[in-house]
C-alpha cells in the first residue's frame, strides 16, 4: 500500500475517532452518547487493521459494537432517565475536566518522548496471517488463560442474569419432596353418611 | 506499514485523556462514566496492538484479547447493576446515591 494513503487514512479514521470520543462525554442524549461510542470503536477498528490486527479488529466489531454497545443500548433506553438533573454541574466541572485532561496528556506525552519513538517498523513478524500468528500463541503459551478466560465469562454471564433477575412474589412452583412426602390419607377422604332416603323423589320402577 | 509507532501511541494517550475529561465532567451520570470506562480501555488496546506488531510478539494481541473478554464481562455486570439501581432508586444520578452516607 502506498504510504501517502496510508497516512491519509489514519488522519481520517484517527480524526473521526477522537471527535467522536468527544461527543461521547459531551453528548446530553445518552442514546446518542453510546452511538457515538460505536462509531468510535469502529474507527478504532480500522485503525487496528493499519496495524495489521485484522482479527483484533474484526472481534472488537462483532464483540463490541455487536455485543457490548447493543447491551449499552438496551440498558440507556429501558432505563427512564431523567436528564437535566445529571447535567448539573456540566458546566462547573468543565474547565477541572479540561486542565486535568490536558496536563495528563502533555505529562503522559513527555514520558512517552513522541519524537524518540518514531521508529518505522519492520516488515511484519508472522509468516502466516495474523489470526494464525494469534491463535498459534494463544492455544501453546496462553491456554490456561485461555480457559480462565471462559470461565470469567460464565461468571460474568451468571452474575449478571443474578443480578437482574426480578423475584416474582407470585410465582406459582411445585415442591417435588412435599409432593413425594404425601400421604394417601391427605388425597382421599372417605366420609361415611347415611344414605339419602326421600319418600317425596320417585324412586324408579324396577321393570318386572 | 509506514506509519510510525508514535502515531499510535499518541492516538491512544488522547483517547485515554478524552476519557479521564468524561469522568471529570460527567461524574453524576453512571452511563457515561462506564462508558468512559470503556473509552479508557480501548486507548490501552490501542497500545498493546501498537506494541506487539513494533516488537512482533503475539503476546501483546493475545493479551488485547484477554482485555476484551474481561471487559465484556464487566460491562455486562455494571449494566446489571445499573438496571438493579435504577428499580431499586428511581436514578442513576451518583449524587443521590448517597445511603452509605448515613
Amino acid at each position: 500500500m502506498h504510504a501517502t494513503f496510508q497516512f491519509v487514512c489514519f488522519w481520517a479514521f484517527a480524526v473521526v475517532a477522537v471527535g467522536s470520543a468527544l461527543a461521547v462525554i459531551s453528548l446530553k442524549n445518552s442514546v446518542h452518547a453510546v452511538l457515538a461510542l460505536v462509531l468510535t470503536f469502529f474507527s478504532t477498528a480500522c485503525i487496528w487493521l493499519l496495524l495489521q490486527a485484522e482479527f483484533l479488529a474484526i472481534a472488537l466489531v462483532v464483540v463490541y459494537v455487536g455485543a457490548v454497545m447493543v447491551l449499552f443500548l438496551f440498558v440507556v433506553m429501558m432505563l427512564d432517565v431523567k436528564l437535566e438533573p445529571l447535567r448539573e454541574g456540566f458546566i462547573r466541572y468543565l474547565p477541572v475536566g479540561i486542565v486535568v485532561a490536558g496536563l495528563m496528556l502533555v505529562e503522559m506525552l513527555g514520558i512517552i518522548g513522541v519524537r524518540a519513538m518514531n521508529v518505522l517498523p519492520g516488515p511484519n513478524p508472522a509468516s502466516v496471517s495474523n489470526t494464525e500468528w494469534l491463535g498459534q500463541a494463544l492455544f501453546t503459551s496462553f491456554l490456561l488463560p485461555f480457559e480462565i478466560a471462559a470461565l470469567i465469562l460464565t461468571v460474568g454471564l451468571v452474575a449478571a442474569v443474578v443480578l437482574a433477575a426480578r423475584e416474582r412474589t407470585d410465582k406459582k412452583y411445585q415442591n417435588p419432596s412435599q409432593q413425594v412426602a404425601v400421604r394417601a390419607s391427605q388425597r382421599v377422604r372417605i366420609v361415611k353418611m347415611r344414605a339419602e332416603t326421600d319418600a317425596s323423589t320417585p324412586t324408579r320402577e324396577t321393570p318386572q | 506499514m509506514m506509519i510510525p509507532l508514535s502515531y499510535y501511541i499518541v492516538f491512544g494517550t488522547v483517547l485515554f485523556c478524552i476519557a479521564i475529561a468524561g469522568f471529570f465532567i460527567n461524574r453524576k451520570n453512571v452511563i457515561v462514566l462506564l462508558m468512559a470506562i470503556e473509552l479508557m480501555l480501548l486507548a490501552v488496546n490501542t497500545n498493546f496492538v501498537a506494541f506487539s506488531r513494533f516488537i512482533g510478539d503475539p503476546a501483546g494481541q493475545v493479551f488485547v484479547f484477554f482485555i476484551l473478554t474481561v471487559a465484556a464481562a464487566e460491562s455486562a455486570i455494571g449494566l446489571a447493576i445499573l438496571v438493579l439501581l435504577f428499580r431499586n432508586r428511581g436514578t442513576v444520578n451518583v449524587g443521590e446515591i448517597d445511603s452509605l452516607k448515613d
